[in-house]
């Protein structure tokens, strides 16, 4: 094969995004090297997933068998490795998602092939592989350089991808696959939908949302005044949830809440990817922070470079001041 | 039980200013803090519970540089039973790989039940050394644990997944696994735990002890700063000034 091999990515019966992100990179990455690209669907009963990614590859390999109904990483390890050691692609592309953490690095270390983790752009230079990734809670980028290698392995970040359709017609090729049971070892149980909380921060219109540089609970409540003047509901980031000082409800970000308010107003927050992931489509942005290299300036509309402490009191009684001339 | 955690000192980046060095392939350290890495803070306390409820010990390792063994006489103050460091300084051009097949060769001498790492390091935050271990070791692995049971001879894990979701898997030990940030509430060390650590011997391995010729799979070339996106508009000013700005933009907007 030679070419680029995507590992799909599907959950609970749909194909996930980073999908059809890494199908389009995949597809660049071909055209670039003149091979083709390949998408491998492990799943049971996969003809619904073949037909809605028959124009985004070159070729689907097909793995239909029920062992893929309950999702076991250490089932899709084996089957993937043994993929690649007939196929030889040139590069496999794995999401950089809570599924290809687990798979990634353990599979190209089974198979002793150069990987990276994490990536943001891929390029072949002279048939070697270079990445850009994401270092220091995103304040720099690192050009990698892997090892020479005939075969390379990458998780890629998600949400990195303007996905674009293709006009291919796949061609499907059915393989068998390697195992058909669960090994005693690990055994998928079950999923556990999040639990609902008391409020639904997807339905707001203004979010407020604290990070890090609110630095203690107590500090909250000068946030939630704030919250309240506007009337906006209180988002925050994972290090205020790990700390205990909101409940998860409230967490914005890639393992928590996705949210598309018409305002959000970002306060302390320095704007690591997996927060930007949960808010990046909101309407207008705006970021309060000291740190002038702070990430989440790039994502926002407007920006303050200053304490919260001192701009949040101030702001809220200019809101109340034009909500009162208004009333 | 015995319990191995694997620790990294990094600098502490997250609300700093992070500027490249000479080399360009390093950030300036001498005006960070450095501290043990968030998630590999928790892994700490969650191997303390597990010895806490089911007996046994636990040892930390750490690859790093002579000033790390201050944070591993903090893991000793909390509750860990021996400590080891992997000589940074004898290792060249390390990532997250070699790092892993160095902890191997040094993990394979030693007794465990269950390994515990941090999810991922907050300088680099490749999220690989954990699994490429488990691997190299032969022994099961999970990411981005949330939540942790252990009965008899299997651990029954919850996987923190995209949106909240949770994957619950058993996985049978010895096994490997990482640990995501709010698992638990890591404990502060006493000043007479502290003071008590300060004493004891930190073993060390150097690259002599190891052997083998262990490489690396990739090589840092370059650290630039990220290109710039769609930069805010930054308004400049006295506090008053900006906040009259703002909420002039806010109302305009239509938003209040």
């Amino acid at each position: 094969m030679a070419g680029i091999a995507i590992l799909v990515e599907h959950r609970q019966g749909i194909i996930r995004d980073i999908t059809l992100e890494l199908l389009t990179l995949g597809r660049r990455l071909a055209t670039e090297t003149n091979t083709k690209c390949t998408a491998v669907v492990l799943a049971n009963n996969c003809d619904n997933f073949v037909n809605q990614l028959k124009s985004c590859a070159h070729r689907i390999i097909v793995m239909d068998n029920p062992v893929f109904n309950d999702f076991n990483a250490e089932v899709y390890q084996m089957t993937v490795s043994e993929i690649i050691k007939n196929e030889s692609p040139f590069l496999t592309l794995i999401g950089h998602t809570a599924m290809g953490m687990d798979i990634g690095p353990s599979l190209a270390t089974q198979l002793s092939i150069p990987f990276s983790t994490d990536c943001i752009d891929i390029q072949v230079l002279d048939g070697r592989l270079m990445v850009v990734r994401s270092m220091y809670d995103g304040k720099l980028n690192a050009k990698i350089l892997l090892n020479d290698s005939a075969s390379y392995l990458v998780t890629y970040r998600s949400g990195n991808t303007s996905v674009e359709m293709g006009n291919l017609d796949a061609e499907v090729v059915k393989l068998d696959t390697p195992i058909n049971t669960q090994p005693d070892y690990r055994k998928f149980i079950e999923y556990i939908e999040a639990a609902v909380g008391a409020v639904d921060i997807t339905k707001a219109d203004v979010i407020v949302s604290v990070g890090r540089g609110i630095k203690d609970k107590a500090n909250l409540s000068i946030v939630e005044d704030f919250a309240k003047a506007i009337g906006g509901v209180l988002g925050c980031t994972r290090p205020v949830v790990d700390a205990g000082w909101l409940p998860k409800e409230h967490q914005v970000g890639s393992s928590g809440k996705t949210v598309k308010p018409k305002l959000y107003i970002a306060l302390g927050i320095s704007g690591a990817f997996q927060h930007i992931s949960g808010m990046k489509n909101s309407d207008i942005i705006i970021a309060v922070n000291k740190d002038p290299n702070a990430p989440i300036f790039n994502e926002a509309d407007y920006g303050i470079v200053e304490d919260l402490f001192k701009v949040v009191p101030v702001l809220k009684n200019k809101i109340l001041e034009i909500k009162q001339a208004k009333a | 039980m015995n319990i191995i955690v694997c620790i990294k000192r990094v600098p502490q980046t997250a609300e700093a200013d992070v500027k490249i060095d000479s080399s360009g392939k390093d950030i300036i350290k001498d005006r960070l803090t450095f501290d043990m890495n968030e998630s590999d803070s928790y892994a700490l306390e969650e191997a303390i519970l597990l010895k806490e409820k089911y007996g046994g010990t636990v040892t930390v390792i750490s690859l790093g540089y002579p000033d790390t063994e201050d944070t591993l006489r903090i893991a000793l103050a909390k509750g860990g039973d021996s400590a080891v460091r992997i000589k940074g300084e004898e290792m060249v051009d390390i990532d997250g790989y070699k790092t892993a097949k160095v902890l191997s060769s040094v993990i394979k001498g030693l007794p465990y039940e269950i390994i515990l790492t941090g999810c991922m390091a907050t300088d680099d935050a490749y999220s690989l050394v954990g699994q490429a271990l488990a691997e190299l070791l032969g022994i099961p692995h999970a990411t981005l644990v949330t939540k942790l049971e252990i009965n008899d001879n299997k651990a029954h894990i919850y996987r923190e997944l995209e949106g909240g979701l949770l994957e619950h898997l058993e996985i049978s030990l010895p096994a490997l696994i990482t640990i995501q940030t709010g698992i638990n509430t890591p404990r502060f060390a006493s000043l007479i735990a502290i003071r008590r650590a300060a004493s004891k011997e930190i073993n060390t391995i150097g690259a002599s002890d190891i052997g083998g010729d262990i490489c690396a799979n990739t090589t840092l070339e370059e650290l630039f700063p990220p290109p710039v996106g769609k930069r805010a508009e930054i308004l400049t000013g006295p506090v008053d000034e900006v906040a009259t700005k703002l909420s002039g933009i806010i109302k305009e907007k239509g938003l209040i």
